[in-house]
């Protein structure tokens, strides 16, 4: 055991690091709102949708979720290039996150949603609320705010997955990374440096869902009790 | 130009067997080690409790893509020239199985009732016969369905062994698409693959899930 740590060798490459990092972030950024966007409204199909609908749905999420990342990337990156469609690599990565993780917001909103008691929903009709005042006021928000602790587990794991994408070239730290300990040839200290800087950017994440979680879900902010 | 023939089929059901093989490596060892740390977790001494506290941190707040590259070069800094591929991700997956089932065990044990704890204590058991008599049996109930539905994540992220050379089902794949090139046609049946080792464990965690009724608890 006679290796020498070198960290200082990568220090000329920092501006290189908080690139990747940002990027990192904003690939996560991205999918984490499409998946969302796309995962509740997968929830709402499965739990109000005709047959049809929650067959596919059904299907969709069990497809997704019993096969790994890498194949999906895979399949999205080469697989849509051979119908003669290009896509960079950066948005084969996006679409291919928001796929997977839309997937699993779905599994998560609907528990939510089951969890809302029957009698709220005739409370609703009783009082006269439209479909989607129904769906906005008694149905989602609760059950969002019910599940919004899974939610952001699911975010944060979807950030770390995004390190995958680096396997296509896509732009994030992990690809950053590749290249830097190709330069360097200090491979050991770059993947230290970036393990250091994932874990702060889960940190980074966590409160800042909890941030958002605040400022968004006022009851609980008011009351500081989970629903 | 050469196409997908029966040739291919063959090795990707061999690469098939690697990836259920190393699946259980991961298994068996993260069990172990992630038992070990979920004990750790619950310690009444502190500072064992913090330590795997930290531990379970890094692992779950780092890709296990990085911890592979990190165990990949690690090995070599320790001045092994050659480490088996299967050595390097075996220990790099079981790492990361131990992070996540010390969580989610220490939180079945967690949920055993406070009540059976203290039963226990009154009935002047010693803390082995408290864990092995009373909260661990009640625990392992608790903590099936999730462990099984855990099996799919390791089955899945055992695609990320490529990095350290292993050839598992997509590697198998990468390899195969570099002689014939038919990509779409090749990921879908890889996909296929992890499909059928996948979803009969899905299935099951859910039945089990139900059977034992964890929720209603």
């Amino acid at each position: 055991m006679s290796y020498r740590f070198d960290f200082l060798a990568l220090l000329p490459y920092w501006r290189e690091f908080a690139l990747g990092v940002w990027l990192t972030l904003q690939l996560s950024a991205v999918a984490t709102v499409l998946g969302f966007a796309l995962g509740t409204l997968c929830a709402i199909g499965r739990a109000d949708g005709s047959p049809w609908v929650r067959a596919v749905i059904a299907t969709y999420v069990e497809v997704i979720r019993n096969t790994p990342l890498l194949v999906q990337i895979f399949l999205v990156y080469f697989g849509i290039a051979t119908l003669g469609i290009h896509l960079s690599a950066n948005f084969a990565a996006v679409a291919a996150l928001v796929v997977n993780v839309g997937a699993y917001t779905c599994e998560i909103v609907r528990a939510g949603i089951e969890s809302i008691h029957k009698a709220q929903l005739e409370a609703a009709e009783c009082l006269g609320l439209s479909r989607v005042q129904t769906y906005w006021h008694v149905i989602l928000r609760p059950a969002i705010e019910r599940v919004y602790p899974a939610l952001t587990s699911q975010y944060v794991l979807l950030m770390l997955a995004s390190s995958i994408t680096s396997q296509i070239s896509a732009e994030e730290l992990t690809a950053v990374a590749n290249r830097i300990q190709s330069d360097t040839f200090r491979s050991f200290e770059t993947y230290i440096v970036v393990g250091v800087l994932y874990l702060a950017l889960s940190m980074v994440v966590r409160l800042g869902f909890m941030g958002f979680g605040l400022v968004a879900f006022v009851r609980r902010r008011k009351l500081g009790t989970p629903l | 130009m050469p196409t997908f023939t029966i040739v291919h089929l063959e090795y990707l059901s061999w690469a098939a067997l690697w990836t259920i093989g190393l699946s259980a490596i991961a298994f068996l060892g993260g069990g172990l080690l992630g038992f070990a740390m979920a004990l750790a977790r619950i310690s009444p001494n502190r500072w064992v409790r913090n330590a795997a506290a930290v531990y379970i941190q890094i692992i779950q707040g780092t890709p296990l893509l990085i911890l592979l590259f990190l165990i990949y070069f690690g090995v070599a800094i320790l001045g092994f020239n050659r480490v088996p591929a299967i050595l390097a991700a075996g220990v790099g997956l079981t790492i990361y199985a131990s992070g996540f089932l010390a969580e989610i065990w220490r939180g079945c044990i967690e949920s055993v009732p406070k009540t059976q704890w203290e039963a226990a204590e009154c009935l002047a058991m010693t803390r082995w016969q408290r864990m092995t008599r009373v909260i661990l049996p009640q625990a392992v109930k608790i903590a099936t369905p999730s462990t099984v539905g855990f099996m799919v994540q390791i089955v899945k992220n055992t695609s990320l062994a490529s990095v350290v050379g292993f050839i598992e089902l997509s590697q198998a794949g990468k390899v195969i698409n570099n002689s014939i090139f038919e990509p779409f046609k090749i990921f879908v049946i890889v996909a296929i693959f992890y499909f059928a080792i996948c979803f009969p464990l899905s299935t099951w965690s859910r039945s089990l899930e139900r059977k034992l009724n964890v929720g209603r608890r």
